[in-house]
């Protein structure tokens, strides 16, 4: 296949940035897009040129690093897929494709494709836990989890934190993130005590660096473990209740 | 060249099933009032590095965690897929604390230290119990409990699972723990951080020297014990189940500082992949050995039977490993499956288009259980299958190929997972304590935390006890400057190269070399052929790579080429280790030394033994030292699972 590629190439994250069109010719329809993007970076450097700088590690679509907007999709065309999984069979030959980074201000670029996604770390950090110090848990089988309410922790529990719900909100809202990992947490038995002050640290963190979220549910599509945007409801549930919840009776 | 020094494995004294409990007493604590005047780094945050990371700082020390991922949850860690044993027998078929024990031994060929494996053993149930209070949400019955599943080498069900997901879950949940962590200001965490240099001062390890991969900046960090926790090397035969940015760096840094390197010729080769497509493939996929609960491996009887899969009948289709190995059939270790299916390819009677793989099926397995129940089990496997191959699995069967994936050689460490330089210690797949020579599935993860959340917080205190009210090394000591120094050196110089071929190039070319010579197989000219091509490669490395761009950006080929250059090295002493290991054993399989059925022949009266390589200088080859394996509890038995 041969494919023209306009790339989003910034220096760091105050340099002005713009698109920069590169040939990718000869490309085989069962190579990933990474790949493709490997083979073009290799032209660059064997002329000299300094290859296109993007997050990638494991390519199998669960470390979560990977992720550019494929003309102007987070992670391309393909439903449910990550960029590093998407495969050049799914574009035609001779096609142009535009490759950019999240647009989010609150991941700004550190360089071309590559952003910085810390702030969902301090999200976590701001309670995305259960507090079990190491030695201190009970035997695992006295916590019983019905199967229903594990198997929802697990859809929830299977975000990558790639960002692209956030890339694809037009409101840069973080609120698929935050919902799936308060959703992993909080439908388990393990995770109700510490439920509603998880809740409100985790929201309130969230909207310190994100958007708002008003409902359009671009998030939900672009995910690549289709994550739905149930889980935000629940959120917006578990943080009303936890706003009047008067914590000394939790334990009734 | 056997070197007359002595390795101490400080095994402790008594009944193996006492000894974890007398070390534990014997060793010396810390106060908990005196844990904070301790600094303690951590690299690497997968399952060893972030489980420990957030254990030590909940005891109270202060920790600095390291990673070149821009967030802990990135490790490759996350990419396991099947499962994690432990002893818990709730599955009431005759497990326990000895048998996990008695299997793992045997599944690494007896290659493996008793002491250190029963204590893997009797921690493993704790791991489970700790990940789920943690929030971990494996796979349950209807009735609320745990459920299990099978895994290769194991006649009990006792792998605790999270969907497909299994390594993803127990890292979330390390993660998570960690990031309590950071948040009470125990643990500090640096992120896009590479560390490319261990500093040694008055033979104990005061610091590391970090690259920072956003400004180029080279900085130090002093402390009183510095843990590797950097993962496996598998990268060093380029295409592998490894995460592109597995490396072998920061052990291999160790070791030129002085911490012995063992068995690195125990490489694990990965039965269920994805077969390379294209020449341009960048890595392998794995697809999980739990598919071979219920999938069936095959090849058509007629190498020459042109039909779709399904158009096979089955009386012409050979399922060579039912056949061959009746009593534990798709279920046998790694290591056999690999071999199996590699025999079946050099017979020719390889599958797909570029006839390099075998077919994994599920037709009978969906006619059994019904599609949803498999989809519920594989879900996740089967649509990544498909993603990648444009194949749907229900329809038609699988294709696999065996696939480097883990290794289980690193650095040497005795029974409290210190290397042979004092303070320097190694978790999880960088050491090579408890897998032997063949690691059994769903013992990675296991391992990877029993050492970070169980075994390193219980053995560090006695190494600290000695250093109390000390001061680590300031970072303008002399020998933190030479060591950043060294390394900016080292930064500009793949920078001045300028030379015509990219470092990608030369990765393949090793990889190419790495694969024939020192893979599934080996034979003494093939190791001999390979020792005399690495040094040449490397040395057209040293004068023909180009690296292009500057060292105070943000440079990923800056950070390949270290990378590659390590290998580089790695390799060469990957192929001696081969070379001189004269027997079969686990996934290190020489040809010369085999059964009349092919299986491993191993020779225990000469080779029961660790080898460690210590590293002399630039110009001397490494020494080996033996650490002899003693047997007690375990029978030595040529490995059978027919």
């Amino acid at each position: 296949m041969n494919l023209t590629l306009r790339v989003w190439r910034q220096t760091g994250p105050d340099a002005p940035g713009r698109f920069e069109t590169y040939q990718a010719d000869g490309i085989s329809p069962e190579a990933s897009f990474l790949e493709m993007l490997d083979i073009v970076n290799e032209r660059l450097e064997r002329s000299g040129q300094e290859p296109i700088v993007f997050d990638h590690d494991c390519r199998e679509g669960i470390c979560g690093s990977c992720g550019v907007m494929i003309d102007g999709v987070p992670h391309g065309p393909q439903l449910g897929t990550a960029t590093c999984q998407l495969h050049m069979r799914k574009f035609d030959d001779g096609a142009t494709v535009v490759v950019e980074p999240w647009r989010v201000a609150a991941f700004p670029v550190v360089r071309d494709l590559m952003v910085d996604r810390s702030a969902f770390d301090r999200i976590i950090e701001a309670g995305g836990y259960i507090s079990v110090s190491t030695g201190s848990a009970p035997d695992a089988n006295e916590i019983l989890v019905p199967k229903d309410a594990a198997d929802a922790a697990m859809d929830a529990a299977a975000c990558i934190g790639c960002g692209a719900c956030v890339a694809a909100c037009p409101n840069s809202a973080a609120q698929l993130f935050t919902a799936a990992k308060l959703a992993h947490l909080n439908l388990l038995p393990q995770g109700q005590t510490e439920r509603d002050r998880r809740t409100l640290a985790m929201v309130d963190t969230m909207e310190s660096f994100f958007g708002s979220c008003t409902n359009h549910g671009e998030c939900e599509t672009a995910c690549p473990k289709s994550i739905s945007v149930d889980t935000i409801a629940l959120m917006n549930r578990d943080y009303l209740k936890a706003m009047f919840s008067d914590r000394r009776l939790v334990g009734r | 060249m056997t070197a007359t020094v002595t390795l101490d494995a400080k095994i402790p004294e008594g009944p193996l099933a006492a000894k974890w409990d007398n070390h534990r007493f014997s060793t010396r604590l810390v106060n908990p009032a005196n844990k904070r005047k301790y600094q303690i780094i951590i690299v690497g945050s997968g399952l060893a590095g972030a489980s420990a990371a957030a254990t030590l700082g909940e005891l109270g020390y202060r920790v600095k965690v390291f990673t070149f991922h821009d967030s802990p949850r990135r490790a490759h860690s996350i990419a396991a897929q099947g499962g994690i044993n432990a002893a818990k027998n709730y599955r009431n078929d005759g497990d326990s604390v000895f048998r996990l024990f008695y299997d793992t031994v045997k599944g690494g060929d007896y290659r493996s230290r008793e002491a250190n494996v029963y204590r893997l053993a009797q921690v493993s149930n704790q791991i489970i119990d700790q990940c789920t209070a943690q929030g971990v949400p494996f796979a349950r019955e209807y009735g609320g409990l745990l459920d299990n599943r099978s895994f290769g080498g194991a006649q009990v069900s006792r792998t605790f699972y999270a969907r497909g997901q299994t390594g993803q879950q127990l890292l979330l949940g390390a993660y998570q723990a960690l990031a309590r962590q950071i948040a009470a200001g125990n643990v500090e965490l640096f992120t896009r951080a590479e560390m490319l240099d261990v500093v040694v001062d008055d033979g104990r390890a005061a610091g590391i020297v970090v690259r920072d991969l956003v400004t180029g900046v080279v900085s130090s960090h002093s402390a009183h014990a510095v843990v590797l926790a950097t993962g496996g090397y598998s990268n060093v035969f380029y295409l592998s189940t490894n995460a592109m940015a597995c490396n072998v760096t920061a052990i291999w840094r160790a070791h030129r500082k002085g911490a012995a390197f063992a068995n690195p010729c125990y490489t694990q080769i990965h039965p269920t992949c994805i077969p390379a497509s294209d020449e341009f493939q960048s890595k392998l996929t794995l697809m999980s050995e739990s598919l071979r609960n219920d999938g069936r491996i095959w090849v058509p009887v007629d190498p020459d039977d042109a039909r779709q899969a399904n158009e096979i009948p089955p009386d012409r289709r050979d399922y060579y490993l039912e056949r061959t190995y009746p009593a534990f059939g798709n279920l046998v270790p790694r290591d056999v499956a690999s071999r199996a299916a590699m025999r079946m390819i050099d017979q020719n009677r390889g599958v797909g288009p570029l006839r390099n793989g075998v077919y994994l099926d599920f037709e009978d397995a969906i006619g059994r259980l019904g599609a949803d129940v498999v989809e519920e089990r594989y879900g996740n496997l089967f649509e990544m299958y498909q993603r990648i191959t444009d194949e749907n699995p229900y329809q038609v069967p699988m294709r696999i190929y065996p696939a480097p994936h883990y290794t289980m050689g690193g650095l040497w460490v005795d029974y409290n997972l210190m290397t042979t330089i004092p303070g320097l210690y190694a978790t999880g797949e960088a050491n090579f304590s408890d897998h032997g020579a063949n690691r059994l599935g769903a013992s990675a993860l296991m391992q990877g935390l029993a050492d970070g959340y169980f075994v390193l917080p219980a053995t560090i205190g006695d190494y600290l006890a000695d250093h109390l009210n000390t001061t680590p090394l300031p970072t303008d000591h002399p020998a933190f400057v030479a060591a950043e120094q060294a390394v900016r050196g080292r930064v500009d110089g793949f920078l001045a190269v300028n030379g015509t071929r990219t470092v990608d190039w030369f990765h393949r070319e090793l990889g190419t070399i790495m694969i024939e010579h020192c893979g599934i197989a080996r034979s003494r000219p093939g190791l001999e052929k390979a020792i005399a091509e690495i040094p040449a490669l490397r040395q057209e490395f040293e004068t023909d790579v180009r690296v292009v761009g500057s060292a105070d950006t943000l440079n990923q080929s800056v950070e390949k080429a270290g990378r590659v250059a390590d290998f580089f090295e790695l390799a060469e002493l990957m192929c001696r280790d081969a070379l001189d290991r004269e027997e079969s054993c686990g996934g290190h399989f020489r040809v010369e030394h085999q059964t009349p059925e092919g299986e491993a022949l191993r020779d225990d009266e000469n080779f029961a033994f660790v080898s460690a390589w210590a590293w002399k200088d630039e110009a001397t080859p490494q020494v080996k030292i033996e650490e002899p394996l003693v047997f007690e509890y375990v029978k030595l038995a040529q490995r059978s699972y027919k």
